[in-house]
């Protein structure tokens, strides 16, 4: 589903705050792989996600996607493939549109955004049926702002969003690092059993070793631009979590 | 009283400005400037195609293409050379100013005793009553198409590019040729306005776009306070309130001038007034958090 080859990132080359964020990655992710990326802060994690994504151009190296080649090709443009759930629940959705122009939006992800109307009674009814799914009660509120949403409802949304259009990757950029436990709690629920029932390829990074562990089908650890360890689901099934934990020590 | 009636017909000519300034500064959440020269812009390609006796049915497309184009420029500049937005509107204003006066070939043109919009109907024997109901059925006009597209898919992904520029990204909007429509209407509408007033006052002059962004800003402003008053999430409420914004504000400076304020001051009163609109939400906070 996505090829990484030979993938390096350097930011600001040549200055005194030259990074290089990436130092040659090659991956292959198979469809319907759950792949979780652990790692410390500047590991490379997150720029490994924006690469996919598109929002970050590789400095060299070539990224396919469905065996088609994307390396140039920017974000607004692989969201036919691609779905995100960001860090930040605000970067996820609009706080000033209501619940359902956002889910309007998400619904033609993969489409063009036309001259017409697309909020009708059975547009409306289908969201609020998505929406009960999640028990938040949130399907009464469709038409309220979603900035008066708690954190954990938008990344809840922010989800549910994502399976609106066709999708085939899901890309999850720590999703619940900023929730309680609770919503986070909810919150990956809701990703895993979307994963598995629309057969996704998705990407989680998280900080949260519990998670990792629980969650996905494929294990990675990355340090310094490189992947360290990557464990395939036989060899995940066979980790402790207490093997995780000593990963960090 | 003639007096605020002029300012009630300011008013509805000054409406598609502030619907501008309204799109530009509330939906994408830029600060652009290019308002003075597009106004200006508007108003001189209205007077030389007058003077030329074309058919309103060609100048009007003209005025829209030619502020469209003023708006796509500011956009592109900001947007595909990555130059901040203030400094972008602030060139091509600079830039149309040279444009406008060669456009013209003078710095004044009158248009006394020619076909205009406002002689294309004769509704009543009074021309101000007949120039008000050809500016509310204009003003409506764009309104309704302006609240229409703005409910649209494509609407809802231009509110959203101003709002939250990494979801609409991800959800397949480029957001830079967004924007650069976004300035083109917003240029669009500002010059409608020149087009309105060229004709309404019967002439265009190279000088009259000068501090007229602060006319749009002022109207969306008051605007933006009443729709915050009223708690509205509407769209098309919020257009209204837009319109009713740039009424206000024509008939405040007229009473500024009623009440005989030096006519030399008005720009003065005009940026004071402005001030105290924004200023005045923080202020009352300010006030109630202090008991």
């Amino acid at each position: 589903m996505i090829d990484l080859n030979h993938i390096h990132k350097t930011f600001n080359p040549g200055q005194p705050n030259q990074v290089n964020a990436l130092n040659g990655v090659d991956l292959h992710f198979a469809a319907g792989e759950f792949v979780v990326i652990v790692g410390a802060n500047g590991s490379g994690k997150s720029t490994l996600l924006d690469i996919v994504a598109g929002s970050v151009r590789p400095s060299s190296g070539s990224v396919h996607i469905d065996k088609m080649e994307v390396t140039k090709m920017p974000d607004y443009r692989r969201s036919q493939w691609i779905a995100r759930v960001f860090q930040n629940p605000l970067s996820g959705t609009a706080p000033d549109l209501s619940i359902i122009d956002n889910f309007r939006l998400a619904s033609i992800r993969t489409r063009p955004k036309g001259l017409s109307i697309g909020i009708n009674e059975t547009f409306k009814n289908q969201v609020r049926e998505r929406i009960s799914t999640l028990g938040m009660g949130l399907e009464n509120k469709i038409e309220q702002p979603m900035g008066t949403l708690s954190g954990g409802q938008r990344q809840a949304l922010t989800l549910l969003m994502s399976v609106m259009d066709s999708c085939k990757i899901l890309l999850l950029d720590e999703p619940t690092a900023a929730l309680d436990p609770k919503s986070a709690q909810i919150v990956m629920k809701t990703a895993e059993d979307l994963i598995k029932h629309y057969r996704l390829t998705a990407i989680l990074i998280t900080h949260n070793l519990k998670d990792a562990f629980t969650y996905g089908s494929r294990l990675m650890l990355m340090a310094e631009g490189r992947v360290q360890k990557d464990l395939d689901p036989g060899q995940k099934s066979a980790l402790k979590q207490s093997d995780l934990f000593d990963w960090f020590a | 009283m003639d007096f605020y009636l002029t300012a009630l017909l300011l008013g509805l000519c000054y409406s598609a400005i502030a619907l501008g300034i309204y799109i530009s500064m509330k939906i994408f959440n830029i600060p652009d400037i290019t308002t003075d020269g597009s106004y200006t812009l508007g108003a001189v390609v209205t007077a030389i195609l007058l003077t030329h006796h074309q058919p309103p049915y060609i100048i009007l497309p003209l005025v829209i293409i030619a502020g469209g184009t003023a708006g796509a420029i500011t956009g592109f500049i900001h947007t595909r050379l990555k130059i901040n937005a203030l400094l972008a509107g602030i060139l091509v204003m600079t830039a149309l100013y040279s444009v406008n006066l060669s456009l013209m070939g003078r710095s004044n043109l009158p248009l006394i005793n020619l076909q205009s919009i406002f002689t294309i109907v004769n509704i009543g024997a009074d021309p101000n009553q007949n120039t008000f109901w050809i500016l509310i059925v204009f003003v409506a006009v764009i309104t309704l198409l302006i609240g229409y597209v703005l409910k649209t898919d494509f609407g809802i992904a231009m509110r959203a590019t101003g709002n939250s520029e990494s979801m609409i990204r991800s959800l397949g909007v480029n957001t830079d040729r967004m924007k650069i429509i976004g300035l083109a209407v917003a240029n669009a509408l500002t010059a409608l306005s020149g087009y309105l007033i060229s004709q309404f006052q019967g002439f265009t002059d190279i000088s009259m776009g000068i501090g007229i962004v602060i006319v749009g800003l002022g109207s969306v402003i008051i605007g933006e306070t009443l729709i915050n008053w009223l708690k509205v999430t509407s769209v098309a409420v919020s257009l209204l309130l837009v319109l009713a914004g740039a009424i206000i504000f024509q008939l405040v400076l007229a009473v500024t001038l009623d009440i005989g304020v030096d006519a030399n001051l008005l720009k003065l009163v005009t940026a004071v007034f402005v001030l105290l609109i924004v200023s005045l939400p923080r202020i009352t906070a300010r006030g109630k958090s202090m008991f």
